[in-house]
Formats: C-alpha cells, structure tokens, sequence
C-alpha cells in the first residue's frame, strides 16, 4: 500500500518533534493496514440472508401501514371543534408518521447495513494545495492579467475603482430610513397626564381609593387607553400596579405621592420591560419573573437584588371629590427600559 | 367594557347556548343587584351559633393561641419577628384557607407555610374556629356555594376570567397555574388541586405573599369566572399532547435534548455499528 | 433486455445527453464515506432542517403575517371575544381548524429544537476530534455561522404567534437592542416600525423568518455540503486509515440507503415526539399584551444561555456618563458576549495553528484525549454554556425544588466563572490519564482478567500481548512540545510579539503531555517485562521516571 508509505513520510516532516530513534528501530510505528474483513452471518449463510432480507420487507410493508394510517387519519377524524378531537386527530397522525417514516427508514438502513456489501472500500485523497508547478502557472496567470488590466500603471483609475466600490453599498443602509420613525421623546413619554384615572386592567372601571384593602394590588392602566389606535404601544409604557400598604412603611416621598398607603408605580422593568408584577404584600418586595430583579416598595422601589439598577418610577396619584383615584401628574421620569439618550 | 359581548353572536351555537344565555342572564341580574346593592367591603360577622363560637375559640385557645395571642391580637415580638399576625378581621374565609389547606397550625418554620395534605381538624371544627374569629371583627366569609358554582359560566365570562387571570395571577401562578417561584425560597403554589373554595378564599384574604383581591378589586363573579377558567383548564385535555408541567420551553428544551438527540444518536450508534 | 432496463437505459441517455449524467455518476457513485455514529450528527442537523422546510411551507398556507386587530370567533371558548391579532387568531386556526395543522406546527417546533441541539452536538464532535484543522478551517466557519443563524431563525419563529410568551421574549429582544450605545433606539425604532410593539414587527419577523434567513441559510449549508465534497470526509485513527485515504463505504448504494434511510428516521422520531407532546400551547398563554406576563417567563432552550447570562449580571454594570446610559447590565451579557463567542468560535483554528506551528492538511482525526488542552477547553466552554443555560431557568429550578432563587443566582454568579475552570483541570487530567493507560495498555498489553501466582509467592495478572493492529489506535498520533523547546521552521519569529504569543500558547497548550509509544520504548519494555518477571518490579513505566512522561519543567527545568 504505497499511500501508507506516503502518509508515513508526511508524518516525520518538520512542523512535529518526534523521539528521537534509538537502537536501529524506526521512530514511528507503522501503519499495519486494514484488518482482514469479518463476515457477516449473512455474507455466508444464505439463510441469514434471507432472513435479513423478509426483516427488511416487514418494515417496509408496516411503511406502508403507517402511511395509510396517515391518510386514514386525515380523512376519519372529522374537527369538530372539541379538544379531544383535535387532540385524538394529532396522536393518530404523529404515530402513522412515525410508523410511516420511522419503518422506512430503519428498513433502508437495515438492508444497507445486512445485504449490501461491507467490505470497506478505500478512496485516495490529494492535496487541496496544489503542486508547485499548477501554483506557478495560477500566479503567472493572474500576473499577466493584472498586467493587462494595468492597474498598477494607472493609479487613477485603481483609486477611484476602490472609491467607487466602497461608496456603492452605503446608499443601501438609507433605503431602511423609512422603516421607522425617529425615537424623538416617545421612550420618555407615556399616556399618563395629570387627571387621568386609575382604572382595573383588564376588566375596566375606575377605583375608589376606600375600596383598595391594605395587602392588596390592583393593576391599572389610564382610563381611555383602550381607545387609543396604538393601544399595545401605550400599555407598554403606561402599565401601573397599585399597591396598598401601611402608610408608615412608606418613604415619606413615595407617602407624598400616594394617597393613605395607597400608591401607584410603574409596572414596566426598568432592566427589559417585563411586567413587574409579582408583589409579596408581606415584604412588599416586587418581582419581575423575566430576570428576577426585586425592588422594595417600602424603600421607593430602589433595586434589592438582579440586574436591574434604576428604581420603578412612581405615578404620583390622588382622590377627585367622588373619592376615585387619578394621576396627579404623569411620571416624572421616563419608564421601562434604559436607553442610551435617557441620561 | 363591550370586548367580550362582540362575538356572542358571531360563535358557533351549542344546544346548549340557550340555556347559558339564560344563565347568563339571571347571572347579570344578580351581578348588578350584587353590584348596586350597598355593601360593605365582603364584611360578614356570621350567622354562627353562640356555641360554634364557644367551641371555636376553645380550639383557638388550645392550637392557635401560642402564636396569635390569646385574644388574636398577634403574638408577642420573639427575636426581632412576630411570633404569628393579629387575626383580628381576616374572618371567616382566612381561618378556612389557612386551617383547611393544612398550612396552619405551622408545624415548622421556613420561607413559606406549605401546604400540608394531613388536615388536623375537621370540617366542623374548622367552621368553628372560623365563626370565633368572625366574631371578633368583620372579615371575609367562607365563599357560598352559588359563589364556587360554576355551571353557569358563559362563555365570554369564561374568556373575561382567563383574562382575568393572566393579569392578575399568572405572573405568579404561571400560565397554567402551575406556580412558580417567588423572592428568597417563598414560591406561588401549584394550584392544580386546590379546590375552588380554596382558591376563592385565598383571593378574598391574601394568604402569606398573596396579595388580596377584594370584591372591589376583582368581583366575586368575575372570581368565580376565574376559578371556571382554572377547573376547566385542567380538566381540558391538551390536545397537543403530554404537557410536561406546562412550565413552558425549559421543559421542552429538555425533552428535546433527552428524547428528540437522545433517540437519534442512539440511531446513530445503530446505523454506525457493523451487522453481526 | 428488461423494461425496467430499457427504461432506465433510456433516462440514463437522455440524462447524459442534456447533463452530462455519466460523468457526475462516475465522479460521484462511488465516492466513499466512513462509517462512524458521530459522523451522523451533522445529518441530524440537515435533516432537521430540510424538516423545518418542508413544514414551515404548510404553515405559511394558513399563517397570516399581521398585527390588525381583531376578534377571536374560534372554538376556543376561554378566549371568545378576546382582541388578539391576526397572526394569534391564524396561529389557533391552524392548530385547531386545520386538520393536521397541529401536528405540523408541533413538527415545526419539534424540529427547530432539534435542529438547533444537534447543530451544537455536531459543533462539539468536530471542536473534539479537531475537523476544524486545515484544510476545514473555512467549513468550520461557516458551520459557526450556521449555528447562530439558527438561534436567531428560531427566536423569530418563536415570536410569529404573537402569543404571550413570545410577545414577552420580543419585549427583551427589544431591551437588548435599546441597550446598544449610541445607536440602539434608533435600531429598534426602524426594526419595529416605530414605538414596541406596533404593528410592523409580525409581517417583518415573518420575512425575516421565512426567506432571508432561511436563503442564506440554504446557500452556507450547500457551500458546506460542498465542501465536505471537496475535502473528502474525515476518519478516525485506525489501521489502515493514513492522512491519504478514506476508508468507508460507497455513496451509491450502501450510503443512498443508509444516509437517505436515516432522513426518515429523524423524520420519524421528530414526528413521533410531536405527537405525543405538546409544545408552545399558545392557546393556554393567550394573546400578546404589555401588561400580563407569565411565571416561568422563559425563552426557547436555545436562547436560555443569553437569558441565563442576562440574569446572572447584577444590576451596577448600568452607569450614566456625560448625559447618557450605558446599559452595560443588559449589553455585555447579550450582543458582547454574542459578538465574543462567534469570534472566538470562528478564530479557533487559527488560535490553535499559532500553537502548534503546523500548517499540515489534516484528515484523520484526533482522539479527544491526545489533544488534552484542547478537550479541556473544549469541555470548559461547555460547562460555561450549561451553566448560563442553568441560570436561564433559575426560577423554575428554585421552584421544583424548593430552594431560594437569590441563593441560586448567587451561587451561579461564582459558579459560572469556577466550574468551566475546574472543568478544565480535571478534564485535562482525565484525557492524560487516558494516555497514560494507553501507554501502558501499548507496552504490556491488555489486561486479561486472569491472576497468575509467580514462583516467589506474587500475583500478577497475565497481559496478552497486542497485535500490530490493535496496537496501532494507540500509537499512531502525533505528539506536540512547545515551541521553545526546539523552534520549528514554520514557528513565528521568537522577537516578534506574534512570535511571543505563539510560544506562550504553544506552551499553554503541550507543556504537560503524554508521548504515544515508540518501537525503542516497546521493545525496551519487552525487555523490562522479563525482568519484570523475574525481579518482581511492577511499574515499569511510571509518570516520575520515563522520560517520555510528564511536563517539560521536569525534562528541560
């Protein structure tokens, strides 16, 4: 096996650092070739073959099977709206398909591997480099186009070549301008304006600050949002979560800005804009499930732990004469997450 | 809010549509009766007899009172922390949750009470307890049966109760109320096998990290709304199939890994090994 | 002459004629593959692909790309009358309304899952046994390439439902995107068409899902396929397999029926899963809106590592400067450390060139455990990654097993630095103790199980001899030292700083090492095992006292 002897020669040369050679032995073991072939039972037993050969036409024959099983699945099992049957239709159809394709395949392989010849077989490889002779003759090319086309004897055209080639693709970046607007101040501003009031997501329905119990929570969002062309827009900056507590908790601003221990923040992250909804009443910490980020309610909402790092901004809130909640001003900051202008 | 009465026409009719139009109705009836009728905040002293209340605050004094006073006043300060919270108005409905569900009496402390499945007092027993605190101050009563029942949810009711729920409870009790995990070991529990008592009392009284969900906050139909989503979710087959914990793409990540790469390499292996 | 014959014989002639059939067969019939189970991996990830195809199609006959408002009026009675969109309210339809609409969708999904972890299974089997060497280099890249195109087309198919988990995963996409200094709002501004959500995002996902991602995904695995073409596959070490054959099977028949067959059978498993399983029941986590979110909010498994890494950043990486944000919190753990493992995956080969000086085509591949450094940084990298995976699903961990999810992520916040470190040593350890056991199992033999007494009273147990081709797997690697021990002539110049990071490197990775046998140490044993025999001395070879064995500090100080 002369490419045996080849690779050996590739194997002492420079690039490793071999044991030296002592005592008239070779430094390297030898490749011994290929083993001598094993037999299978099938290659000398014809009943073996046989028999390897109806395992084969099982499988493909329970192919079939599995394939009809498909059609008749289809066609069977009418929809008629129930879970049942949806669910019966999608078991039904999954196993014919996995009887189907499972079958035919593990049949194909099972024919390749027990009747079609096993006795490896052996493919030479080259080089992807090629000889010296092939590479002069690339590089005696390529110079004498590059001398045809003479760029290295007319600068200008070569200059402006790689000028005109670098410009051409930038006008494709200002194709995607009117893909959006500009941010202008919309990361900075939510629906919430003063007077605006608190009413119950999702149901609706203002809220009457004596019906909000201590320990309780109520998620809010403005009243009039749900009018709003871009409502999914709003609520992802303006949702609110209202939360009552003892008033002597509070910090005296969050206090301030509540009305009896009843008081309004932000419910949008300010790490990536989960819904920070999860309020433990008894350690008025607020959870977001996204990246855990705890806040403290009882200390104005500042971070407690996760990777969140600004506080949820506060709704400063008060009661109209009728006793019902309303947004004394908007927020005072820009909610959710950070953004590179928000300073 | 007009949302959910849209499309009640637009549905495809069950025979049955009549009859829940009909219950729907008599339900909205009472709705806004419940709704108008002058009613302070689900304040109940009940209607218990004198001795349940007796007997009630001997089990109180005898299981309860090491921790929450002898009165229910709360317990005295051990270690910077109060030994249990004052029972003094979270009525009837918290002593039936807490008691009930087996998370009271603590038998150990940890993050959270859990709840324990080996009830030590009976029905009875419980309801007595509940009328002793009842009777110190107005508090949430035990739910009524026409509360819990949900035969009479509508559709669309069913719908605003799901909506409901993934506002108000699934960021805590996960999509399918399966639960989930809240701050330092405290979690929301499962609520696969809380009966629908439970679960309304639990709403109506703020159980441990629970917030309280008041008739104001939430009404008792749109409560019962939620408990129909949740009784009929879990007893709704999953047409898709198996839903390993309904806890979302980290269990199907595994089972990708573990059954989807798992069975294929072991075809690998199959397809790669020489036939005997 | 049969009809089948006839018949064929007249699509052959016409096929040669038009396309010059009888010189692809001729060139290509009998192109060998070698047999092994790890070469199967990468056929997973074609296969799943080609799934991912064949089902997507069907799905986009029934999926509308948008995000008009509208009423649900289906089936599903817990969302009648709810404001959902287009793209929610088809995404039911087809799951509900379409008979094997379901199935397909959970194929689809199923598959994707899939597709992604095999892709990784396959990355890591080429990483170990060092397929990325020359001449694989350029396949290897674009394998990279591939896999994190997948990530990215599975996080938009994710988000084409629109249903609460998916809007929520988009929510943080969005974050990510705000978090780019300087240019971040506007990027997101012009991806989602103004403010988050809005109405864009859905048909533009779908693009971007369907067709960019998918063509030029297409294109890098046919240049890829093509590429094994041209190189030939790989093989493992073994007696008769050298750098200039390929030992194997023929394409036509043996691998058309067992490679063709084995699309089936993925097929079949990815069909058989979804059949039984559910997966992304959009139905039960309802439309997407800002203001619900679900516990357990999680994406899918491939994005848990981002996730996980997102979650284990506290909170002080956010700083203001000169009147602006930098969300470091957010943009180190996302496009930083996205940006970081692409470049370090893709410059891989090169990285370990520089250490080993050797610009040698290589095709049979190593044994993970003759390349120790290589395997322990291989296995440390994977630990990181499971461990950002871990941390990706802390919540759900904490709430299964009733532990504290601050203790988790205090714990994963050391952890995730410690472990891959660890993983690293011991890996490394483990592959030169392998070394040193094939060493010793060339030498003496293998261990036959059975106990002789000598003369003088000692037990021994009987080694058989090895044969020349049971010996040769053991012996028939190439072993590096560092560089500047003896400079190579391809070594960089020593001056340089090139030169400099190459030694460095080269001693970082071969210092410590294990030498294959040689003939002289064999037949040296040979002698040895006689006096072994005779003067009772059984560690003939021992880490301590073979030259051969051991670190470069004890040969060269």
């Amino acid at each position: 096996m002369s490419d045996i002897e080849r690779a050996e020669e590739a194997h002492g040369q420079a690039g490793t650092t071999l044991a030296k050679p002592a005592g008239g032995l070779p430094d390297r073991f030898e490749n011994p070739g290929l083993p001598p072939h094993q037999h299978r039972m099938g290659d000398t037993d014809p009943k073996a073959a046989k028999r390897a050969e109806r395992q084969v036409a099982i499988l493909l024959l329970l192919s079939m099977i599995g394939s009809i099983g498909i059609i008749v699945s289809i066609i069977a099992i009418k929809y008629d709206g129930s879970f049942d049957r949806i669910g019966l239709s999608t078991r039904a159809i999954g196993l014919s398909m996995f009887l189907s394709l499972f079958a035919l395949g593990v049949g194909a392989v099972h024919w390749a591997k027990t009747l079609m010849p096993d006795d490896e077989r052996i493919d030479y490889r080259h080089r992807q480099r090629g000889t010296e002779a092939e590479r002069a003759e690339a590089v005696a090319i390529l110079k004498e186009g590059a001398g045809e086309a003479a760029l290295g004897r007319r600068p200008l055209i070569r200059n402006t070549l790689v000028g005109a080639l670098a410009l051409f693709p930038i006008p494709a970046v200002f194709f995607f301008r009117d893909t959006g607007p500009l941010p202008g101040d919309d990361l900075s501003t939510t629906f919430w304006k003063a007077g605006d009031y608190l009413v119950k997501d999702p149901e609706g329905g203002r809220i009457r600050a004596a019906d909000v119990s201590l320990g309780s929570v109520v998620h809010v969002l403005p009243e009039g949002i749900e009018e709003e062309e871009d409502v999914l827009n709003q609520k992802a900056k303006a949702a609110v979560l209202l939360m009552r507590l003892e008033e002597n908790l509070l910090t005296e601003k969050s206090a301030d800005w509540g009305v009896d221990g009843t008081v309004a923040y932000s419910k949008i992250c300010t790490h990536m804009g989960c819904p920070v909804a999860l309020y433990e009443q008894q350690t008025h910490h607020l959870l977001c499930p996204c990246h855990q980020s705890t806040f403290d309610l009882t200390q104005d909402c500042k971070v407690i732990f996760g990777p969140a790092k600004r506080r949820l901004p506060q709704l400063p809130i008060e009661v109209d004469d009728e006793g019902y909640l309303r947004a004394s001003s908007g927020f005072h900051e820009a909610v959710g997450p950070s953004f590179w202008e928000r300073g | 809010m007009t949302r959910t009465l849209t499309a009640l026409s637009a549905r495809r009719r069950h025979p049955l549509a009549v009859v829940v139009l009909i219950a729907l109705a008599l339900l909205l009836v009472g709705g806004l009766y419940a709704a108008v009728a002058p009613r302070d905040a689900q304040a109940s002293t009940s209607a218990a007899s004198a001795d349940d209340i007796e007997a009630g605050k001997k089990l109180f004094l005898a299981n309860c009172a090491t921790c929450h006073g002898l009165n229910a006043q709360g317990g005295n300060v051990v270690e910077g922390k109060v030994a249990g919270p004052s029972l003094i108005g979270v009525g009837a409905a918290s002593v039936d949750f807490q008691v009930g569900t087996g998370r009271m009496p603590l038998a150990q402390s940890a993050a959270q009470a859990p709840e324990v499945s080996k009830i030590r007092f009976s029905q009875e027993q419980i309801d007595q307890m509940g009328a002793y605190i009842a009777s110190l101050a107005p508090g949430p009563a035990v739910p009524t049966d026409e509360e819990l029942d949900v035969s009479g949810v509508s559709d669309e009711q069913l719908a605003r109760g799901a909506s409901i729920f993934r506002t108000n409870c699934a960021m805590c009790h996960n999509f399918a109320g399966k639960g989930g995990a809240l701050t330092a070991g405290k979690y929301a529990p499962d609520l696969t096998d809380t009966s629908a008592k439970h679960i309304y009392e639990a709403m109506v009284t703020g159980p441990q990290s629970m917030p309280v969900f008041n008739n104001n906050t939430i009404s008792p139909e749109d409560k019962t709304a939620i408990i129909a989503w949740l009784t009929q979710q879990e007893k709704r087959p999953d047409p898709g199939g198996l839903t390993v914990g309904s806890i979302g793409p980290v269990s199907e990540g595994i089972v990708a890994w573990i059954a989807g790469i798992g069975i294929l390499i072991g075809c690998s292996v199959w397809l790669g090994m020489k036939s005997s | 002459m049969s009809t089948i014959d006839k018949v064929a014989g007249g699509v052959g002639n016409f096929a040669d004629d038009t396309v010059g059939a009888s010189k692809v067969v001729n060139g290509f019939a009998r192109k060998i593959f070698p047999d092994h189970w790890s070469f199967m991996l990468g056929e997973i990830t074609l296969y799943s692909f080609v799934i991912l195809l064949f089902t997507g199609t069907f799905l986009t006959f029934f999926y509308e790309p948008s995000a008009a408002e509208t009423t649900y009026v289906g089936n599903y009675a817990p969302l009648a009358g709810q404001h959902v969109s287009e793209a929610y309210a088809s995404s039911l339809r087809l799951s509900f309304d379409v008979r094997g609409g379901l199935i397909m969708r959970q194929v689809h999904h199923w598959a994707a899952l899939v597709f992604v972890a095999a892709t990784i299974v396959h990355m890591a089997r080429v990483f170990f046994t060092g397929a990325f060497r020359k001449p694989r280099e350029i396949n290897w890249v674009i394998g990279a390439i591939l896999a994190i195109l997948a990530v990215f087309e599975g996080f938009t198919g994710y988000s084409l439902p629109d249903d609460l988990l998916s809007g929520t995963g988009i929510r943080i996409a969005q974050a990510i995107i705000l978090a780019v200094p300087v240019v971040g709002s506007y990027i997101s501004f012009f991806l989602f068409g103004g403010e988050f959500p809005g109405q864009d995002f859905i048909p533009r996902f779908f693009t971007i899902h369907i067709l960019l991602l998918p063509a030029i995904m297409l294109a890098l695995i046919v240049v890829h396929l093509m590429l094994v073409v041209v190189h030939k596959h790989t093989q493992y070490p073994g007696p008769g397999r050298t750098e200039d054959n390929v030992v194997g099977f023929p394409l036509f028949p043996v691998y058309m029926a067992k490679a063709g067959g084995f699309f089936f059978i993925v097929f079949g498993v990815i069909a058989l899963i979804a059949g039984l399983v559910s997966i992304n029941p959009i139905w039960a986590y309802g439309a997407y809106d800002p203001s619900p979110v679900t516990a357990g909010s999680q994406p899918d498994w491939y994005m848990g590592w981002l996730d996980g890494a997102v979650r284990l950043m506290p909170g002080w990486f956010e700083f203001n400067l000169l009147g602006f944000t930098f969300s470091m919190n957010i943009f180190i753990p996302t496009t930083v450390v996205i940006l970081f493992t692409m470049g370090v995956l893709c410059l891989y080969p090169w990285i370990e060139q520089a250490a080993t000086g050797d610009r040698r085509e290589h095709h049979l591949l190593d044994r993970p455990r003759n390349q120790p450094t290589r395997t322990g940084l291989g296995v440390m990298a994977l630990t990181f990654y499971v461990l950002l995976w871990i941390s990706g699903g802390n919540d759900i961990i904490a709430h299964m097993m009733g532990l504290s999810i601050n203790d988790i992520t205090r714990f994963l916040r050391v952890a995730v630095f410690v472990l891959p470190a660890l993983a690293f040593v011991i890996t490394k350890r483990i592959c030169l103790g392998l070394q040193r056991k094939d060493r010793e199992k060339a030498l003496h033999g293998r261990e036959t199980g059975r106990i002789v007494r000598l003369p003088h009273g000692e037990f021994i147990e009987v080694h058989a001899p090895l044969t020349e081709v049971e010996r040769w797997t053991l012996v028939q690697h190439d072993s590096f030292r560092p560089m500047e021990i003896e400079d190579r002539l391809d070594a960089g110049n020593p001056s340089s700083l090139y030169g400099k990071v190459q030694r460095r490197l080269s001693k970082f990775y071969f210092e410590d090492r294990v030498e294959p046998v040689t003939p002289a140490e064999l037949a040296a044993s040979h002698h040895d095992h006689h006096g072994e025999v005779e003067g009772g001395h059984h560690d003939a070879v021992d880490a301590g006292n073979n030259p051969a064995i051991g670190t470069s500090q004890t040969l060269h100080g």
